[in-house]
């Protein structure tokens, strides 16, 4: 039962990564590859190693459940701040945003400011 | 068993490699290093199957340690392109 | 006291992370623990005690539940924009004004923020957080937008962390 549900978990969260990575491949500038990948890859690695867990708790490997749960606790938190921190350096860096974008008021921040 | 880990296994590398991709092509230096951060955390699930398929949990330590080695190789590449100084 | 329970949570931590019991181990983490506070304590947690109230705490964990599931719509949300054709977006960054005060809210606002349907935290300014929306739904509305991405998560936040 619970070897069940793991497997289903992992599918779920290897499909997502895959997601994430063609997200990666396929949208046009630097923000929006940031969004698809960040999100798809953090619930796919989640998604893992929940799965791992679940088997773990299953199979009677505690140890190997609880790191993961662990590890699963640390990702959901450091993705997210990485994913903000490389956002807002290559804003400053200067690359602009795709040419369709609509509205950028980071910019007229900037320059209010300077 | 050893079937469906190993379409796992061949999954994440076809992820690994589109990362891979966008690190060699990027057309900036943003995009690669988006590539390093997301590669980062496959390597995560990456150890999370090596643990489970060979049942030893220290596979776990080494995702844990990855994770948190990644996420400050992440901000500190980051905080270059910012183009400051790493006093903040 | 905060001393106390920073302490707490590193040993805790170790033993979860180590899983034995064994007499040496277990002293090798209450040492690296107390070197741990008293190096690094002042850097992290700032107050730290009233998040045990229990209160708090309740609400903390029913946020757990509420951010998987915002988790997931943005997933499905995201493999509908990654593998359409025609890629339907119109992004953008958008300023938005928040309530919370304390920095741990806001931390944990602009985290939930990047992980929910198509939004990304920029910057965070003061009481202004620049957001990168994929989808741009208004025309320089900051009372609609800010309803519209933060305060689904503010409901409750205010309640963990004001």
């Amino acid at each position: 039962m619970s070897e069940t549900i793991g497997y289903i978990m992992i599918t779920v969260g290897v499909l997502f990564d895959v997601l994430g990575c063609v997200g990666l491949v396929r949208l046009p500038d630097v923000y929006n590859r940031l969004q698809a990948a960040t999100k798809c890859v953090t619930l796919g690695t989640c998604l893992i190693l929940f799965g791992v867990a679940v088997m773990g708790f299953g199979s009677g490997q505690n140890a190997m459940a609880v790191k993961s749960l662990i590890c699963a606790a640390f990702v959901l938190i450091t993705s997210p701040t990485g994913a903000h921190a490389l956002a807002r350096g290559s804003h400053k860096a200067g690359v602009p945003l795709w040419q369709g974008s609509v509205i950028d008021q980071y910019q007229e921040y900037e320059e209010t400011k300077s | 068993m050893s079937t469906i880990m190993l379409v796992f296994i061949w999954a994440l590398l076809i992820s690994a490699f589109l990362c891979l991709y966008r690190i060699a092509m990027g057309p900036t230096p943003p995009d690669r290093t988006v590539g390093i951060d997301i590669l980062g955390t496959i390597v995560v699930g990456f150890c999370a199957f090596m643990s489970l398929y060979t049942g030893k949990d220290y596979y776990m330590n080494i995702g844990i340690s990855w994770a948190l080695l990644s996420f400050i190789g992440t901000v500190a590449l980051a905080k270059f392109l910012e183009r400051r100084s790493f006093d903040e | 006291m905060k001393a106390i329970i920073q302490f707490l949570i590193m040993i805790a931590l170790w033993l979860l992370l180590t899983w034995s019991l064994q007499p040496a181990d277990v002293i090798a983490g209450i040492v690296i623990s107390i070197l741990t506070v008293a190096l690094m304590g002042n850097i992290f947690l700032d107050k730290a005690a009233r998040l045990f109230n229990p209160i708090r705490l309740f609400w903390g964990i029913l946020y757990i539940p509420y951010l998987l599931w915002y988790i997931l719509i943005a997933n499905f949300d995201v493999a509908y924009r990654v593998l359409n054709p025609a890629m339907p977006i119109r992004p953008g960054i958008v300023k938005i004004k928040t309530c919370l005060e304390t920095e741990m809210g806001k931390t944990f606002l602009a985290n939930s923020i990047t992980l929910t349907p198509g939004t990304l935290t920029v910057d965070i300014i003061g009481q202004d957080l620049y957001i990168h929306w994929i989808n741009v739904k208004y025309d320089n509305d900051i009372e609609a937008q800010s309803y519209e991405i933060a305060g689904k998560f503010e409901r409750i936040l205010r309640r963990i962390f004001e």
